[in-house]
């Protein structure tokens, strides 16, 4: 039943080792009802073009592998359909805002950097062994932070937020949406290791809400969310640090 | 051994690339008008301060079609800031929790149209009961 209509897809290359800058080149793919934007860049690779570069791996939005823009706009190409473009056509690019290594993957070497500084990982009161059995909390304490654990590290948030393409010193929507999830968490500690970033001028304050990264996410992560409750938190912190002798507080 | 040579994109009209960002600007650029109105109400009080005629002077003034338009321009951008602002609010609160119950975001919201119009009527009845 598989229909064989064709689209136009026009994708963004870039070699470095040949091109100075990047251009468009445009590929005419068969599509059935079924067939992903992801599996349309299969295609081309697979029949039209070896050479084109892409990340992929699971075909089923849990990954975080297939980000790009089509038709301007950040998604996982392996949950957008050729049909939804159908008449139309599409084009498609890396990532907005991150650096183009080859045609349509990214440098992803900040984010991942800015991510690791987070500490993204539990950093409980006190240390136990493996068999001394796991840190519990109730559904409760764990309702606290569990939209926030939902990220992928597509980095689509980073595609869509301005501020961080006008100045990626800004860490940017998932690594402090992933800071707040550890900060929430009743089994960590971490908190005050990690206000100095939340309060510096490329945490949380270089955002002006412009929203568009909770728009994009695959995951209703809510990044903005995240940000933005911290800039009330940050204020707080601040305005303690006043009110309390140094080391009072906690 | 390959070359490494990140592209970096170029961010000039960033803003025109998407209605999401065009919308975005439209509502930061109605704080220009918030605070022009405010600028022009204050000039208003200064005025009552000098004396009747200069405060006469000033509502005569506000009779200028120029101040029409600008008004109306000014209370489109006022419901634009209001509106936008009451839709992003549940993002920048904390978390409510009403017993085990987290607090959607659309009641939040709501609320605040809520507390808008008892207030607004609130001081409607002052206004016009004095």
């Amino acid at each position: 039943m598989a229909t064989h209509d064709e689209i136009e897809i026009e994708v963004l290359r870039y070699h470095p080792e040949t091109d100075s800058e990047p251009s468009y080149r445009t590929y005419r793919v068969p599509f059935a009802h079924e067939t992903s934007v992801l599996q349309g860049l299969q295609y081309i690779k697979d029949r039209l073009d070896g050479s084109l570069t892409f990340r992929w791996s699971c075909r089923m939005a849990i990954c975080g592998s297939c980000g790009m823009m089509i038709n301007g706009v950040p998604n996982l190409t392996c949950s957008a359909f050729l049909r939804e473009y159908h008449p139309g056509k599409l084009r498609i690019e890396p990532l907005a805002h991150l650096p183009i290594e080859r045609d349509l993957a990214v440098d992803q070497t900040d984010f991942l950097e800015k991510l690791a500084s987070i500490q993204p990982y539990i950093i409980p009161a006190e240390s136990k062994a493996v068999d001394e059995g796991p840190f519990t909390q109730t559904p409760a304490q764990r309702e606290r932070f569990y939209q926030y654990s939902e990220c992928i590290n597509c980095l689509l948030c980073y595609a869509a937020c301005p501020q961080y393409g006008l100045d990626s010193g800004f860490l940017g929507p998932a690594a402090l949406a992933l800071l707040h999830r550890y900060n929430s968490d009743s089994r960590d500690v971490g908190k005050a290791d990690r206000m100095p970033i939340v309060n510096a001028q490329e945490g949380v304050w270089a955002c002006t809400l412009v929203g568009y990264c909770s728009e994009v996410c695959p995951k209703g992560v809510d990044p903005a969310s995240a940000v933005n409750r911290n800039k009330v938190i940050s204020t707080l912190d601040y305005f303690f640090r006043f009110m309390a002798p140094r080391g009072a507080s906690e | 051994m390959a070359v490494r040579r990140p592209y970096v994109r170029p961010m000039a009209g960033w803003w025109r690339r998407n209605p999401f960002y065009i919308f975005y600007m439209l509502r930061e650029a109605t704080s220009v008008f918030v605070a022009l109105y405010a600028l022009q109400l204050l000039y208003g009080l200064y005025t009552l301060a000098v004396g009747e005629a200069a405060f006469d002077a000033w509502l005569v003034s506000l009779r200028h079609p120029l101040f029409l338009v600008f008004h109306g321009v000014a209370l489109a951008a006022a419901l634009l800031h209001a509106f936008t602002w009451f839709n992003v609010a549940p993002k920048a609160m904390p978390v409510l929790y009403l017993g085990s119950h987290r607090v959607a975001d659309r009641t939040l919201v709501w609320a605040q149209y809520l507390i808008f119009a008892v207030i607004s009527v609130a001081i409607l009845g002052v206004v016009l009961g004095g």
